[in-house]
């Protein structure tokens, strides 16, 4: 005869449907947890509520991947960012790369051309010398194909086993154009969106090469430095409205962050959607959505009507901009949220995921 | 990708629907038990295109959100021992226990890793014999199998260091009890198609007997699932009650033969808690006798956990149908799909969520009319 | 619940005394368990779930699948509008779609 296993000496009863309870994830969380960084809900949470209150000003508030600021007369945009990729080396780049590309991005998302990055190190005792040396090459690298100085630095080295290898902070200011004004904020209805190129690589290429994932795939990183791609689309028109690069937490984040600062509904069409077969492939086995995986060379723009044509033939004539496609459009509806039209003409909701995604069995 | 693409076609999809709303005349209520169905039908935006009165209910067809409570507790408290490495397939780390999840472990110092197969814990066991390395062995007949072969192998290859912790459940078992519970409305079953390609359809044409209610295989795609939707709307107008295999390129009678006889070897079958549901007869699996030193409740006597569950939710009454979600004092007020109370509101797949999300877009659109077109340009 | 997707077998060897299978997904390779399907043949597609092949996909079911799909429409499209027959027959069933697959008893 079966006994009972999982219940403390609980006989088998008929279900009673009115007492039916089931699980809900935790979240006042009194430590950090992982999904803190993982760009998706927790992130913005610790963001809006612990940051922005302890440093509280109006240029923070603004929350865009670059902050604008006037300085002497001019405009600058300024940024930084860390970067704790594991594998430090991955299909198509390294940490290197990200931490260069990265903060050229961030500057890029306000029209700024980057001019000047800082670049610290924070090594673990015991690394490799080759390692680190290979690292700052690849930094050297891409930072002279994104056309910045990297003007000054800092290492610093912690005890083994309280680092990972190698962190990498960058920052980087670059000068905003004149006429230019680039914000979230700014998206409103009719605007068009335009994504730059294939989504979904960077994620997947990591995930090949991760730990306990471990799959063979015919996927590089997008990590490339989007200024001179941006500076494309500003010779078309100077009123682009929001430009995101989406990087942890993909498209479906940039584009609810977007719709929450401006207040607009965004409808993605998914069949416009460029997916390519191997992201669409490894998402499909281990249960992830192309839309949260995280691209380290693309950018989705919000661009007025009239000038989406323009925008566009201007970013496929460039080669980072090559595969742009127009994926969406804002509407009045459904302000602040983003809704995707299925293949199939329904609709479903692209939620803020609420921390990095894990891949799932069912 | 071949056998996926041609399922996707959305005019092979018009055409299923227009032939389901030509045949549904009347309301039809049915469930199915797949968690892997209903994303599909969330991600697709399906059910908005049937007919009105066809209603969908999502049943307790996700084995992370049935796992017992107690359950989770023992995997809280084994993952947090000094020396243990705790594997678990990802979407078992948010489930929260009486008062942490695998997280919160992991965060204080707990060594918790995900993997995609169960054999990648046993490959871990096999790299690292200073640890003793649990997997959390949970999921329907589908997955069974695949954590059956590693205390095989383990026992083959001579890995000591290996355990799992077992909270498997079986899909007809919780058929029945849908089935006998007080004030059920679902009329027909979409069968999961996977744990029948695992197990066969043997165990259905009982059920669909004795409950007057059609059986429907279906698959995961958005033609498979339409196609199971439209052969149970065909049997529910007639009046039959017979078990179907919508699923047939993946789906064979007899199901795998060689994982059936794995999973009678290692497993037997037990009387299991579903969390929010109750103890269902003979639903689950647990390691077999001959297994026992493999069952890590055995080695880390974790004993009895003493759980606490919050009594506010009435999901269980939205996943038989028997309620909307609204119809829950909760619903929208204190739950919501940013601050859940229920698995029905944590994922977008589950029921109260997605009635929060369609609700905000005021209702659902409805018909096969194609999706606007978007802004072309250049 | 379960989440399993078809690929293709493009090499089999055996690993550890267990045989493996390395499937193509479409561009994502990955080794696969073929413990629970010792008979597949290089160049089958089989179903993934977690790491193992449950079941091979057969193609002759496929193929009938997707030609029933067809003859839906061919009818259809025979009665004209298929939207406005379904409003004008609402309440009448409709013979002649096929039963296949049916399980026996």
């Amino acid at each position: 005869m079966a006994d009972t296993t999982g219940t403390t000496g609980t006989t088998a009863e008929p279900v009673n449907p009115a007492d039916w309870t089931c699980p809900a994830p935790l979240r006042d969380h009194p430590v950090v947890v992982m999904g803190h960084g993982g760009g998706g809900a927790l992130s913005a949470e610790l963001v809006e509520h612990l940051f922005v209150p302890a440093y509280g000003n109006d240029t923070l508030a603004g929350l865009a991947d670059s902050a604008a600021l006037s300085l002497g007369g001019a405009r600058l945009a300024f940024s930084t960012d860390s970067y704790v990729v594991r594998p430090l080396f991955f299909p198509g780049g390294s940490i290197g790369d990200l931490a260069v590309n990265g903060t050229v991005n961030d500057l890029a998302m306000s029209g700024a051309r980057a001019a000047y990055l800082s670049c610290a190190f924070i090594i673990e005792e015991g690394t490799a010398l080759p390692v680190v040396r290979r690292v700052a090459q690849a930094v050297g690298t891409a930072a002279a194909a994104a056309g910045v100085t990297v003007a000054t630095g800092d290492t610093k080295v912690v005890d083994a086993g309280h680092g990972d290898g190698i962190f990498v902070n960058t920052a980087g200011i670059g000068l905003i154009p004149e006429g230019v004004d680039i914000r979230p904020q700014r998206a409103e209805p009719g605007d068009v969106v335009i994504v730059s190129g294939p989504v979904g690589q960077h994620g997947v290429a990591i995930m090949s090469v991760r730990e306990g994932l471990e799959f063979g795939a015919e996927v590089c990183s997008d990590t490339a430095p989007l200024g001179g791609l941006v500076q494309a689309m500003l010779e078309a028109t100077l009123d682009l409205h929001a430009l995101r690069d989406p990087t942890r937490g993909g498209l479906g984040t940039a584009l609810n962050e977007i719709a929450a600062a401006s207040g607009t509904g965004v409808v993605l069409d998914e069949r416009a959607l460029p997916v390519p077969e191997a992201v669409s492939a490894a998402c499909g086995f281990l249960g992830l959505d192309p839309l949260y995986v995280a691209n380290e060379g693309r950018l989705v723009a919000f661009v007025p009507r009239e000038h989406a044509d323009a925008v566009l033939a201007a970013m496929r004539a460039h080669p980072q901009g090559a595969e742009a496609a127009v994926v969406g459009e804002c509407v009045e509806d459904h302000p602040g949220m983003v809704v995707a039209r299925t293949g199939f003409g329904g609709t479903r909701v692209v939620d803020l995921p609420l921390g990095e995604q894990l891949p799932r069995i069912c | 990708m071949k056998y996926v693409d041609e399922f996707n076609d959305p005019e092979l999809a018009r055409r299923l629907l227009e032939d389901i709303h030509a045949t549904a005349t009347r309301p039809w209520t049915m469930m199915e038990v797949c968690g892997g169905q209903t994303h599909s039908i969330i991600r697709h935006g399906i059910d908005q295109l049937l007919p009105e009165h066809i209603e969908l209910i999502h049943g307790p067809g996700c084995p992370v959100c049935v796992t017992p409570l107690e359950m989770i507790d023992k995997a809280l408290e084994i993952a947090s021992r000094p020396g243990v490495v705790f594997c678990s397939f990802g979407d078992m780390l948010r489930v929260p226990g009486t008062d942490r999840d695998l997280f919160r472990i992991k965060s204080a110092g707990g060594d918790v890793r995900v993997v995609y197969s169960p054999l990648d814990a046993l490959e871990i066991a096999q790299r690292h014999p200073d640890r003793e390395v649990v997997f959390f062995g949970v999921g329907f007949e589908t997955t069974a199998p695949a954590n059956a072969m590693t205390v095989h192998e383990a026992r083959r290859r001579g890995i000591r260091n290996y355990s799992m912790l077992v909270s498997h459940v079986r899909v007809p078992p919780a058929i029945e009890a849908i089935m006998r519970a007080p004030h059920c409305r679902v009329q027909a079953f979409l069968a999961a198609g996977h744990v029948c390609s695992v197990m066969g359809t043997e165990e259905y044409p009982g059920l669909a007997d004795r409950f007057g209610v059609p059986i429907v295989v279906t698959g995961f795609e958005p033609l498979d699932i339409l196609e199971g939707v439209r052969r149970t709307v065909h049997q529910l107008e007639r009046g039959e009650h017979r078990v179907e295999n919508a699923y047939p390129r993946a789906v064979r009678e007899e199901g795998n033969p060689a994982a059936r006889r794995m999973l009678e070897e290692v497993f037997e079958v037990t009387d299991r808690a579903w969390r929010g549901i109750g103890v269902i007869p003979a639903s689950g699996w647990r390691l077999s006798e001959a297994f026992r030193e493999y069952d890590a409740e055995h080695r880390f006597e974790v004993g009895a956990v003493r759980t606490r569950e919050s009594g506010v939710c009435r999901s269980g009454e939205v996943l038989q149908g028997l309620i909307k979600p609204n119809e829950c004092a909760a619903f929208g007020t204190t739950c919501t799909p940013r601050n859940p109370l229920g698995a029905t509101m944590v994922s977008s797949e589950g029921a109260c969520a997605a009635y929060h999300l369609y609700r905000r877009l005021g209702g659902p659109a409805r018909g096969t009319e194609p999706a606007r077109e978007a802004t072309s340009v250049g | 619940m379960c989440l399993a997707v078809p690929g293709r077998v493009t090499g089999i060897e055996e690993r550890d005394g267990t045989r493996m299978a390395r499937v193509d997904f479409g561009g994502v390779a990955k080794d696969v368990c073929l413990a629970y399907l010792p008979e597949t043949q290089v160049g089958e597609y089989v179903i993934v779930h977690v790491g193992f092949a449950l079941q091979r996909l057969d193609e002759e079911s496929a193929r009938a699948s997707l030609e029933l799909f067809e003859q839906l429409g061919l009818l259809d499209e025979e009665f004209g509008d298929a939207w406005e027959r379904a409003a004008a027959e609402a309440g009448e069933d409709r013979p002649g779609t096929a039963e296949a697959e049916e399980v026996t008893r």
